[in-house]
C-alpha cells in the first residue's frame, strides 16, 4: 500500500509547492505505516526529480509520452488512477490548485475514492478516517470523515511546512501510451506573463483597497512590494475599476491565498476579501478607520491615511534594508 | 444549443456563520440563503448568450439537488431568466452524490453545455463540475472566465497559473466557472418574478447513491490575537515588528 503524491511540474521544473507536497505525503505515509511514491507527468530531468528524495519519497515514478505533454484532465486523471491502482495506493495527494482541483474530482470518481479537498494539515485519525478541511470560505473548518477504501486529499499552498528528510530513492520511468481519448477541447492560444511572481507562490503580498483612491496611487505599492520579495494583490472593487489586473483580486470570488504575510492598505475587510486571505499567517492592515473590520483579522495595524503612512513606510523599510 | 447551469443553494456570503447541535449543523437561524455565486454569474452568462441570436442557444435550464424548502432559490433563477428547472429530492450529502444525481439530469435530457461554479461558498468541495463531468465521460474545462459561442462552438478563455489559456470545446462539454465570465449577476425585475411562478420545475426521483464522505463537525477558525496598533508616524516599528517578532521578512 502507498500513499500515491501527484507533483506537477512547470516547464520541468519543480517548486516550493512540490516540495510541500512530498513532505505531505511523507508524514501522511508514516503515519498510515505506508510507503510514499510521487508521481510527475511530463518531461522532468533525472535530478530535478531526485529533489523530491530530499524529502523523504523513496520512488518516483515518472510518466512520460509525446501524447500527454499538454495538460488534459481526462488524460491525467486516467495515468493518476491507473498508476495509483499499480501501487495498491490508499491515498493521494494533489494540490488544491487549478490542476489539482481539475483532477481530483475525477479520479474520485474512477476511483470511486471520497474526497477532502483544502487541507492544511495532516489526518487526527486514521482508521476511521478524519481530517479538517477548510468550509464556509474560511469562517470555519469541517472535520470530515472519508468512508472510502481509497481517498484522495487536496492540500492548499503554503500550508504544510518543508520537512527535509533525505532517502535513497529510485525513479521509475513509465512512456505513456494509449491515453487517446475522445476529442476534447483544443487550445488556440496561451497567454503566460513570464518573469513575474504568482501570487499564488508569493510568500509575502502586499494588496491595496478602495482606500488607495485611484490606479495612479499604486507606486508605493508596487515599491513595498518589490522591496519585501513579494507580489501584489487587491480588493474586488479596485479590479472591477480597472486599477489593477483581474488576476490580482483576491477574495471569496477571486484568488485564495495563504502567504506568511499580507499587507492590507486601504481594505475594509469585507467577509468576501477575508475569505481569500484568512489562511494567511500575518496580516498587517493600514487603514484610516479605526473600526475597520480588517483590523479584527490583523495581527499589527496602523491607523492612518495610506497616502502619508506607505512613503514612510518605504523609507523604513530602505533604511532597515541597508542597516 | 441547450444550456444546464447547476446551482447550489448556499448561505448569504455576508451571513454569520454559527453552528447547532454541538457544532455538528449549521444554525440556519436567521440565515438569508442565495444561489451560489458562481452559478449565479454563469446562469447570467447563460442567458446572457441566449439573448444574442446569433449564439443559437435554445434554451436554457437550471438543476438542482435539495429538498422542497430550497424551491424559492430555484423559483429566483426562473426568475432571472431560466427557461425551466429540474430539481432531484434529496438532501444534497456530499460532492459525489450530488453529482450522480445531476448525471442522470444530463443523460436524460439533451445538453450541449453543462455548466457548473467552481465551487459552492458553503463546503467549499469544488468538486462538483469534475465529477458530473467524470460520470458522463465529457471533457471539462475548468477555471472558465469568459464564454462565447461562435458559429456554434464555444470559445473559452480559461485562468491558469500566471496566464490565459484560450480554447475551443467539442460539445457536450461540462464548464467549470470562475470569477470574470459576467460582471454583474442579472437581478430580477417583477415581470420576471411573476413569470416564473409559471415556470415548470420539474421533481426528479433521486437515484440510490451512498455518499463516500461524512461531515462530522464544525469549528469556527482560532481567533487571532488582538491586533497591535503602531504610530503612523512611526512605520519604522511595523518593520522592526515583522522582523523581530513574526519573523516573516
Ligand atoms: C457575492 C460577493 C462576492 C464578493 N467577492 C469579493 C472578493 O472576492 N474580494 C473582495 O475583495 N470583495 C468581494 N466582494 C465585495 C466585498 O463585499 C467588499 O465590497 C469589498 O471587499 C470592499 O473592497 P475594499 O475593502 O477595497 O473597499 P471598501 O469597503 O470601500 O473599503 C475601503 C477601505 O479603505 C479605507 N480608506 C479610505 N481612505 C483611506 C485612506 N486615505 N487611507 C487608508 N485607508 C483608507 C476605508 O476606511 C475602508 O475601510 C464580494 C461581494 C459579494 C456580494
Amino acid at each position: 500500500m502507498s500513499v500515491l503524491v501527484y507533483t506537477e511540474n512547470w516547464n520541468g521544473k519543480f517548486k516550493k509547492l512540490s516540495f510541500e507536497l512530498a513532505s505531505y505525503a511523507s508524514e501522511l505515509a508514516q503515519m498510515s505505516g505506508i510507503e510514499p511514491v510521487a508521481l510527475s507527468i511530463g518531461k522532468v530531468e533525472q535530478d530535478e526529480l531526485m529533489k523530491l528524495a530530499g524529502y523523504g519519497i523513496k520512488k518516483i515514478i515518472s510518466v512520460e509520452g509525446d501524447s500527454i505533454e499538454k495538460f488534459d484532465t481526462r488524460t491525467y486523471s486516467r495515468i493518476i488512477s491507473d498508476q495509483a491502482k499499480k501501487e495498491a495506493a490508499t491515498l493521494i495527494v494533489l494540490a488544491n490548485n487549478n490542476e489539482g482541483k481539475a483532477l481530483a474530482p475525477r479520479l474520485s470518481v474512477r476511483l470511486q475514492a471520497a474526497i477532502a479537498s483544502g487541507v492544511s494539515g495532516l489526518p487526527q485519525e486514521t482508521d476511521p478516517f478524519r481530517i479538517k478541511k477548510r468550509a464556509f470560505s474560511g469562517n470555519a473548518y469541517a472535520t470530515v470523515e472519508l468512508k472510502t477504501a481509497v481517498k484522495i486529499l487536496t492540500l492548499t499552498q503554503n500550508s504544510f511546512d518543508l520537512s527535509e528528510k533525505p532517502v535513497e530513492a529510485s525513479i521509475e520511468k513509465v512512456t505513456a501510451e494509449n491515453y487517446e481519448t475522445a476529442p476534447g477541447p483544443e487550445i488556440q492560444d496561451v497567454q503566460i506573463q513570464t518573469g513575474k511572481l504568482l501570487l499564488s507562490d508569493a510568500e509575502i503580498v502586499v494588496s491595496g483597497g478602495r482606500g488607495v483612491k485611484s490606479a495612479d496611487n499604486w507606486g508605493p505599492i508596487l515599491e513595498l512590494a518589490e522591496l519585501l520579495n513579494g507580489a501584489t494583490a487587491c480588493s474586488r472593487p479596485v479590479s472591477d475599476e480597472g486599477w489593477r489586473p483581474h488576476e490580482e483580486h483576491t477574495g471569496q470570488t477571486g484568488k485564495i491565498i495563504a502567504p506568511n504575510l499580507y499587507i492590507a492598505i486601504g481594505i475594509s475587510g469585507a467577509t468576501q476579501h477575508l475569505a481569500g486571505i484568512s489562511g494567511s499567517k500575518f496580516i498587517v492592515a493600514i487603514n484610516n478607520d479605526k473600526d475597520a473590520p480588517i483590523f479584527d483579522a490583523a495581527q499589527y495595524g496602523i491607523v492612518g491615511d495610506a497616502a502619508k503612512v506607505l512613503p514612510k513606510l518605504v523609507e523604513a523599510l530602505k533604511a532597515a534594508g541597508s542597516s | 444549443m441547450n444550456v444546464l447551469v447547476c446551482i447550489s443553494h448556499v448561505p448569504d456570503t455576508t451571513t454569520k456563520i454559527k453552528f447547532t447541535d454541538n457544532n455538528t449543523r449549521l444554525d440556519i437561524s436567521g440565515i438569508q440563503w442565495v444561489i451560489n455565486p458562481w452559478d449565479e454569474l454563469s446562469l447570467t452568462r447563460a442567458l446572457e448568450l441566449k439573448d444574442d441570436a446569433s449564439c443559437g442557444i435554445d434554451k436554457v435550464s437550471v438543476a438542482h439537488v435539495g429538498p422542497v424548502s430550497t424551491e424559492p432559490t430555484i423559483r429566483k433563477a426562473l426568475a432571472i431568466g431560466a427557461d425551466d428547472a429540474y430539481r432531484v429530492d434529496a438532501e444534497p450529502l456530499d460532492a459525489y452524490q450530488v453529482a450522480a444525481q445531476l448525471a442522470e439530469i444530463v443523460k436524460a435530457g439533451s445538453f450541449d453545455i453543462i455548466l457548473c461554479g467552481i465551487e459552492s461558498s458553503d463546503y467549499n468541495g469544488s468538486n462538483v463540475g469534475g465529477m458530473l463531468a467524470e460520470f458522463l465521460d465529457y471533457p471539462s474545462v475548468s477555471g472558465i472566465s469568459k464564454l462565447e459561442i461562435k458559429e456554434g462552438k464555444a470559445h473559452i478563455t480559461r485562468e491558469i497559473d500566471g496566464g490565459k489559456e484560450m480554447l475551443i470545446s467539442p460539445a457536450p462539454f461540462v464548464g467549470i466557472v470562475q470569477k470574470g465570465i459576467a460582471k454583474e449577476p442579472r437581478i430580477a425585475a417583477m415581470r420576471g418574478i411573476m413569470m416564473a411562478r409559471k415556470k415548470p420545475i420539474q421533481l426528479v426521483d433521486a437515484v440510490q447513491t451512498e455518499p463516500l464522505s461524512e461531515t462530522l463537525e464544525f469549528e469556527p477558525p482560532q481567533p487571532r490575537p488582538a491586533c497591535k496598533f503602531v504610530d503612523p508616524e512611526q512605520p519604522g516599528k511595523l518593520i522592526e515588528l515583522l522582523q523581530n517578532e513574526a519573523k516573516v521578512i
